[in-house]
């Protein structure tokens, strides 16, 4: 028998589950509502296929969508193996001092405000990439990228340690006791075991990687133009949104932005399913 | 006497209040009025609206102000239809607008916006022409204008600044501006964008200006302030204030805190040229 006390706890939680989910739900529908002008008049599509000149009466989206994709994309390219290395050397491969120093690092690393990573983007990283590649500007795609790797790979290599960290011990010691060496071990019986909570990791990564709006706005250009290269200046949607908010509220290019954030939203579900999808999928698998 | 001495301590203490004594005065209008005004507009004078209406309403909180955009055509039709009680603009009303709606108009700054390279980079000046090719996209090296034989790094600011807007009326004449172009979000970030590289090329307010960057000179004209005050420089507008009829109440003393020192100490702060 459950105590009042105890029911009413349960129900608070309960309650704020509910709530937080309704939320998200509730901040989709909102942007739909105030999205409308462009759903009713079927300009939807060619927004999302045209580019952005306002002069010229377009208000296509179509190069933040490639930008965005490209930067997001990209720095998950560095990160995820650099994370996953990083976390496998914190854990398994470095012991005692080494390990307990580069955790505290990573830990402090994570405490950094996005703002710092992108001042020191601006000072070290971009002049570096103007002059190593003598070819634009500096800020760019690739600038971007790399500065972003930089900001989601803490959380994702404490997030790998956690996870080969909740990997019962009994496992990598029988895997040791029929004569497996140490990266056996790892890549046998801590890598499979802990599969579920890299994909979760990689997956708040991702998300972070796609939402995050200063360091692009102040690395990657801006420019509205579709990259075509690594080197070339280009706008992701959330500096967009950014930069076009001050508009004003009556403007088309105010309502544009709506179909900016309608895109995103939907982008980072699906994104977030495919992965959820395929973790589950190689969990089963490695059953 | 008795008056005088109530007076003296009162404009005592407020010194002591406010950091800023000397200011202190031109908030002592709004004293036990009340009201709600609308302010749309220019978006240029948003910045300065905001700052003079959070210390209107922050020292009376019986005033309320709104402040909303539109661009300066809508400031001016707005306050003239009744719509608001004060509509910025960034140009003077047309004849047609003043005699139609009896606007009266108040310029409390002034706007200027000078073209700036990397001070390594030995261009000093361009034509109007080289101006919009460069920003165009025409011309994309240094050495086709006089400088070294190097690439032209183009950075321009974001669709709501009233700065590309003067930028892009006075001195492209409303041509193109590459799609190329690096977007830079403020005044400073564009200051630290074209004092990072070497072969880049932006525009910022004049007030702006400092060692970090070099002015370049626009036909032949230098951007100075006093240029820019006397009109001789040609990248420039004034803000506009305008009401229909004559400014009369709580609609008054904005306008005259505008002029004030501290409405113009902010107009200052906010990278424009008081009227003063």
């Amino acid at each position: 028998m459950k105590r009042a006390n105890e029911q009413a706890v349960e129900g608070f939680f309960v309650l704020s589950a509910y709530f937080s989910a309704l939320l998200t739900v509730a901040l989709f529908g909102f942007m739909l509502v105030l999205g409308l002008p462009l759903f009713a008049e079927g300009r939807i599509f060619s927004i999302m296929a045209q580019p952005w000149a306002p002069h010229l009466g377009q208000f296509g989206i179509q190069p933040m969508i490639v930008g965005t994709l490209a930067i997001s994309l990209l720095s998950m390219l560095f990160a995820f193996p650099l994370s996953l290395g990083c976390a496998v050397l914190i854990s398994v491969v470095s012991k005692g001092k080494v390990s307990w120093l580069l955790r505290k690092t990573v830990e402090m690393m994570t405490g950094i405000p996005t703002v710092i990573y992108g001042f020191v983007g601006i000072f070290l990283l971009v002049p570096l990439v103007r002059e190593f590649f003598a070819a634009g500007s500096g800020m760019c795609v690739l600038s971007a990228s790399l500065m972003l790797t930089l900001l989601v790979s803490p959380t994702m290599i404490l997030f790998f340690c956690e996870s080969f960290a909740r990997v019962p011990d009994s496992y990598g010691k029988a895997a040791l006791a029929v004569g497996g060496t140490e990266v056996q071990k790892f890549l046998h019986v801590t890598l499979p075991n802990s599969w579920p909570g890299v994909v979760i990791g990689f997956t708040l990564a991702l998300g972070r990687a796609l939402g995050d709006t200063l360091i692009a706005l102040m690395i990657a250009g801006n420019a509205v133009q579709t990259p075509g290269s690594l080197l070339d200046s280009a706008r992701t949607l959330t500096s967009h949104i950014a930069l076009v908010f001050a508009a004003d509220y009556e403007s088309p290019e105010f309502k544009a932005i709506f179909a900016c954030g309608i895109f995103l939203y939907l982008f980072t579900t699906f994104l977030m399913m495919a992965v959820r999808l395929l973790g589950v999928g190689r969990e089963r698998w490695a059953r | 006497m008795n008056k005088r001495v109530s007076a003296v301590l009162v404009i005592a203490a407020l010194t002591l209040v406010f950091c800023s004594g000397s200011f202190a005065a031109a908030l002592d209008a709004f004293k036990g009025e009340k009201g709600e005004i609308k302010i749309a507009g220019g978006t240029a004078h948003i910045p300065v609206m905001k700052e003079a209406a959070a210390r209107i309403m922050g020292m009376n909180p019986d005033i309320q102000i709104s402040i909303a955009g539109g661009g300066s055509g809508v400031g001016i039709k707005q306050v003239g239809e009744g719509l608001v009680d004060i509509g910025n603009s960034g140009r003077t009303p047309t004849e047609d607008e003043v005699k139609q709606y009896g606007l009266q108009m108040f310029k409390w700054a002034i706007d200027g916006v000078a073209i700036v390279v990397n001070p390594a980079n030995k261009v000093r000046s361009l034509s109007h022409d080289q101006a919009a090719a460069i920003f165009a996209g025409k011309i994309a090296n240094w050495k086709e204008v006089g400088g070294s034989d190097q690439r032209i790094n183009l950075y321009t600011r974001d669709e709501a600044s009233g700065t590309r807007e003067v930028f892009w009326e006075k001195a492209l004449k409303k041509g193109d501006i590459a799609a190329t172009a690096n977007v830079i979000v403020s005044n400073g970030a564009m200051k630290g964008a074209v004092s990072q590289d070497s072969y880049g090329i932006g525009y910022v307010s004049v007030g702006h200006i400092d060692e970090s960057v070099a002015p370049v000179a626009f036909d032949g004209i230098e951007p100075s302030m006093q240029n820019v005050k006397d009109g001789k420089y040609p990248v420039a507008r004034g803000l506009f204030s305008n009401t229909k009829g004559e400014p009369a109440g709580l609609v008054k003393k904005i306008i005259d805190y505008l002029f004030s020192e501290e409405g113009q100490q902010i107009v200052v702060e906010k990278g424009f040229i008081s009227v003063r």
